[in-house]
């Protein structure tokens, strides 16, 4: 049976290639291994190697062509042999049809017959899947009631992603949205009052951003900032904090002072309080501190909820409960789940700078260093100081680098300056 | 119509032309009506299904004669004569043949489909045999009220043969209705001899089986027909019994009007052999012997009939059809 | 009060209507001296002779004519088919003659009768004796078609039905015989048409009938578990089907699942699912999709049953994909 050769995928990021030179003609005798063509890719000119042997049957494409990674662009088999008409796939091979049929379903199915036109192979209960509405043909998919709300709203349904089966638009998708507000691409609010947010659509710009950064490094195109804060202050405030409060309750730590002008700060950069939802981004306005905690073979991130609203007592106190708790393995799920930002403190081993991983969706993750007494030159003189580096890994396709240094800038001033956290 | 004339033996001999020449007028009539409807299917003004009954009038003529207003009749589709000898008009049957509002069931039966609620015509029925426990249906309700009516039943041969007919039968005897069976022989269910249809070639040695006494009739005679009659209404009027008549009859005509008269199934020769004894010929003849009936008297009787199927003929052609509206009347009680 | 069976409730209809009107009477088989197949009319004989209470020999087609032609000359009779199963002998006098009578004879004769008798999928009885038809007459134009799902509406529709000029099919749920309810106690009658909504909810509509609105009712009970809040239609009649209540509720709840006994191919379930798109087609945010019994004759062996049947897993799972969940 005849194979058919295709344009494979000759540097990781390789979405098409060119075909620069055939190095086998029609006719030819083919050896597993051979070089079929040289290939220039988006990084190299590579060679695309025969997977079988055989004859060389057809060139599908001729030299110069530009084709995309995993469509054929030529047949091997064995002299005369017949490449079955219609042998060409389309250009995105399609998942094969369920061989259960349509029509009249199967008995063991228990006969839920679906409308016809309902494909017969999602037979495990849809997930929301977040594929394009718009089908090849440009046909927007959407039930007939968000249809009808669409039209009643005003709105595009090009600019809204379906949840439903083949990324249909159902009414869910539309709820919440107001007249003109997704091609003004404005945000959606969630419903319920604690887990307030703000959705909003990506721009082009915001894609292509995205995209080519994720390109360049990884799934999350990370960038990192650095920044060292005078801890005087700092200090000195701890040690009033816990001489005034004596034997009662237990001690404020540094940790706890960071955690809670990371929350201040927050509130004041909402744009770094976010989670890239691969289609929108969703602004938090509340915070929710994912906090770093080692335990025997790993970390676990329990979150201080609603942090912007609590006391450093609380802050401190709460701490104290969920990173016992976290190594002794007794936290819930619903403990370590749903942070919008992140901190990591490695303070304690004598670390003096780090850069954090990000924990997705999150946009951000702060890395705090130990604090050290260093020189430095303050009112044009040398002082020592306690000094500590504090490293913010950003996710560039929600942070960019000016929003992301302006969140540190104002973190900076509020543990330089400790009274603005109580304002 | 004088429907409800009773048979009197002491009638006078003035009263007995009288009733000859009621059955003769009935039986030219029917004649000379289906001669027109036939005309009126060749032309195109009646569609569908046509069945006609000539040949086979005095069955008709000689059994309604001996019934009373109050009295059921059901049939099948080939039911003309009989709708006509229970004294619908020409023009209502004629009217509904065309399919006009004017018809006796409005224009929605058609041919197979006569109804008269007010002669209690229970109605030409289309599927063989299916009207055979209707009929016995309405006998059932005769008892139930504790009335004296009777319940009449026409069928075909071929009728003879389905289980609706046997189930009927059984449960008429079972439960003395009043019903009168007449299965209308005429030899030929469709080109399907007798003779190649039943195993009992004496159709009424059926009766036999259900334990319902049964005659077999001379159907070209009317007075022959009339007298069985007789028996059979005063066997379920008084005594609530069912009677089976097999009635030898013959149709001249084929089947419906879609077949030939001979040819495939029959000859020519055997049609005209029951010519021979064509039942109007046959009461003529003796109306004549007995000077009941002469040239002139014979004349007139034509003339009058042919003016009554010409007057249906023009009044049917000149009816309105029913009103669009009519589409959907009647199909659920609340419709009216 | 009084709580009743299904059957008895039935039997209270039977009585009561023949106490009411001389001119309603019991035909079939074994309604008399044995009391009724399934014991829906025990004791009429007793009470009412066997004038009004008809031991009928087996002979279906025989039988329904016989009620066909007293129905056309002013008598009401019940018609009773030991099971629907067998009314196929019978389906020519209710199609062709009770059906068209009042039509073909241009509106003169009515024919105000019953046909009843069980219906539905039983247990074990395979394919012969436990099927659903109601799609059957439900296509006919003349004939209504009546499903009660419980003794209430059991009573008050035989009632309705024995009273209505039309030929009605009265299908009875074999399985519900013993099913127990509250029946009122002052006489009533449940009007013909009207569907009823047995349970109420936000997020789906199930529209179901006779044995499957306990399917449904079920289902509902595990739906609530999970936070989702199904409806509940019964439908009571099938033919004239109660669009009006059916469209409300869609209109409401964006979504439907069908459910029913009978087979999938042009079930009531897909006049109900017609009736959806052309009513409330604005209103759906997911295709209508239907539960209904295997596309098979029913099989014996009780595992292959089970699994030909609708029951409230399948309706379930059905109203997850019309929830997108």
């Amino acid at each position: 049976m005849a194979t058919k050769v295709v344009m494979e995928a000759l540097s990781p990021t390789m979405e098409e290639g060119r075909l620069v030179e055939w190095k086998k003609q029609v006719g030819d005798t083919i050896n597993a291994g051979d070089v079929l063509a040289e290939v220039e890719t988006d990084k190299a000119v590579m060679e695309l190697v025969a997977r079988s042997a055989g004859t060389l049957l057809k060139q599908l494409v001729p030299a110069g062509s530009t084709v995309a990674v995993s469509s054929p662009v030529g047949w091997i088999g064995q002299p005369g042999e017949e490449i079955a008409s219609g042998a060409l796939p389309p250009r995105n091979d399609t998942k094969p049809e369920s061989s259960r049929g349509g029509g009249a379903a199967a008995a063991t199915s228990g006969e839920i017959a679906s409308a016809p036109a309902a494909p017969r192979n999602d037979s495990t209960p849809s997930v929301p899947r977040n594929d394009s509405p718009t089908a090849p043909e440009g046909r927007v998919k959407a039930s007939p009631l968000a249809r009808k709300i669409a039209a009643d709203k005003g709105v595009d349904l090009g600019a809204v992603s379906g949840s439903g089966p083949e990324g249909r638009i159902i009414k869910r998708d539309l709820e919440g949205v107001s007249s003109g507000s997704l091609r003004a691409a404005a945000g959606r609010a969630a419903t319920s009052g604690d887990t307030a947010f703000t959705d909003t659509p990506l721009t082009q710009i915001r894609k292509t951003i995205a995209k080519r950064l994720a390109q360049s490094i990884g799934p999350i195109p990370t960038f990192y900032l650095t920044s060292e804060v005078d801890m005087e202050r700092v200090a000195e405030a701890r040690e009033a904090l816990n001489a005034a409060a004596g034997d009662k309750g237990g001690k404020i730590s540094f940790n706890d002072i960071v955690l809670k002008a990371v929350a201040t700060a927050l509130t004041q950069h909402p744009a770094c309080n976010a989670w890239w939802q691969d289609d929108h981004i969703r602004y938090w306005s509340t915070v929710h501190i994912g906090m770093a905690v080692a335990v025997d073979d790993g970390l676990i991130t329990p979150v201080i909820r609603n942090a912007e609203s609590k006391s450093l007592r609380e802050i401190s106190a709460e701490t104290r409960d969920l990173a016992g708790r976290a190594r002794e393995r007794k936290l819930k799920p619903d403990e370590y789940t749903g942070s919008t930002f992140s901190v990591s403190n490695l303070g304690m081993f004598d670390i003096e700078h780090f850069t954090a991983i990000i924990n997705p969706p999150e946009a951000g993750i702060l890395a705090i260093g130990s604090i050290a007494k260093v020189p430095v030159v303050v009112n044009d003189s040398m002082s020592i100081r306690r000094r500590m580096r504090i490293t913010m890994s950003c996710d560039h396709r929600v942070i960019d680098g000016a929003t992301g240094a302006q969140f540190l800038k104002t973190l900076k001033l509020l543990l330089e300056n400790p009274l603005a956290m109580v304002w | 119509m004088a429907t409800t004339t009773k048979p009197d033996r002491k009638a006078s001999t003035a009263d007995a032309a009288a009733l000859h020449r009621q059955y003769l007028r009935q039986m030219l009539l029917i004649r000379r009506f289906e001669e027109k409807a036939g005309e009126a299917y060749s032309l195109g003004k009646i569609g569908g299904f046509c069945h006609l009954y000539i040949g086979q009038e005095a069955v008709a003529v000689g059994s309604i004669a001996a019934l009373r207003a109050d009295d059921y009749i059901t049939s099948a589709y080939r039911e003309h004569g009989q709708a006509l000898a229970r004294g619908m008009t020409s023009r209502a049957v004629m009217a509904e043949l065309f399919g006009k509002a004017a018809g006796c069931s409005h224009g929605k039966g058609g041919s197979m489909h006569l109804f008269d609620a007010k002669l209690g015509f229970l109605g030409g029925h289309g599927i063989v045999g299916s009207h055979i426990p209707i009929a016995a249906g309405a006998a059932f309700a005769i008892k139930y009220r504790g009335g004296d009516g009777v319940s009449v039943c026409y069928f075909g041969e071929a009728a003879a043969n389905i289980g609706a007919f046997h189930e009927t039968l059984n449960m008429a005897s079972l439960w003395e209705l009043p019903a009168i069976f007449i299965c209308e022989n005429n030899g030929y269910g469709m080109g399907t001899a007798v003779s190649r249809a039943s195993a009992v070639k004496d159709l009424s040695e059926r009766g036999t089986a259900y334990d319902m006494p049964a005659e077999a009739v001379d159907g070209q005679d009317v007075l022959a027909m009339r007298e069985a009659m007789d028996r059979a209404v005063e066997r379920a009027r008084k005594h609530s019994k069912p009677t089976l008549l097999e009635v030898r009859t013959y149709r001249y005509v084929g089947h419906s009007m879609s077949d030939a008269a001979h040819g495939t199934y029959r000859t020519k020769d055997e049609v005209e052999e029951f010519r021979r004894r064509d039942p109007i010929k046959l009461l003529a003849e003796r109306m004549r012997a007995a000077g009941q009936l002469d040239d002139a008297g014979w004349e007139a009787l034509e003339a009058e009939v042919k003016a009554e199927v010409e007057d249906a003929y023009q009044f049917a052609e000149e009816a309105p059809d029913p009103d669009p509206a009519e589409l959907f009347a009647h199909v659920y009680a609340e419709d009216r | 009060m009084a709580v009743l069976t299904y059957r008895d409730a039935l039997n209270q209809a039977l009585r009561e209507e023949m106490k009411r009107d001389d001119r309603v009477f019991l035909m079939g088989e074994e309604v008399a001296e044995y009391d009724g197949a399934y014991k829906v009319s025990r004791g009429l004989l007793k009470e009412f002779g066997p004038k009004r209470v008809v031991d009928t020999p087996i002979a279906e087609l025989g039988f329904a004519g016989i009620g066909v032609g007293a129905a056309m000359v002013g008598l009401r009779p019940v018609i009773e088919m030991m099971t629907w199963n067998f009314a196929l002998l019978a389906i020519d006098q209710i199609v062709n003659a009770a059906a068209k009578m009042r039509y073909m004879s241009g509106g003169q004769f009515s024919v105000p009768m019953v046909f009843r008798g069980p219906g539905g999928a039983a247990l074990q009885l395979a394919a012969q004796h436990s099927q659903s038809f109601e799609g059957w007459y439900a296509h006919i134009p003349g004939l209504k078609v009546v499903m009660p799902a419980t003794p209430a509406d059991a009573k008050g529709l035989l009632k309705a039905a024995i009273r209505d000029d039309n030929p009605v099919v009265f299908i009875e749920g074999e399985m519900l015989y013993n099913m127990k309810g509250e029946v009122p106690d002052e006489e009533y009658v449940t009007p013909i048409g009207k569907a009823d909504i047995k349970r109420a909810g936000r997020d789906v509509t199930l529209v179901s009938h006779s044995k499957t609105v306990g399917v449904a009712l079920k289902a509902a009970e595990q739906l609530a578990t999970e936070g989702i809040d199904a409806e509940v239609i019964d439908l009571r009649t099938i033919r004239p089907l109660d669009t009006e209540t059916i469209l409300a509720s869609v209109t409401r709840t964006n979504r439907c699942v069908v459910v029913e006994e009978g087979w999938p191919f042009a079930g009531i379930g897909a006049e109900v699912v017609d009736t959806i798109q052309r009513g409330a087609f604005d209103a759906l945010d997911a295709p209508v999709l239907r539960v209904t019994g295997a596309d098979v004759p029913m099989p014996y062996n009780k595992h292959l049953e089970k699994a030909a049947k609708a029951d409230p897993a399948k309706v379930v799972l059905a109203v997850k994909r019309v929830l997108y969940i």
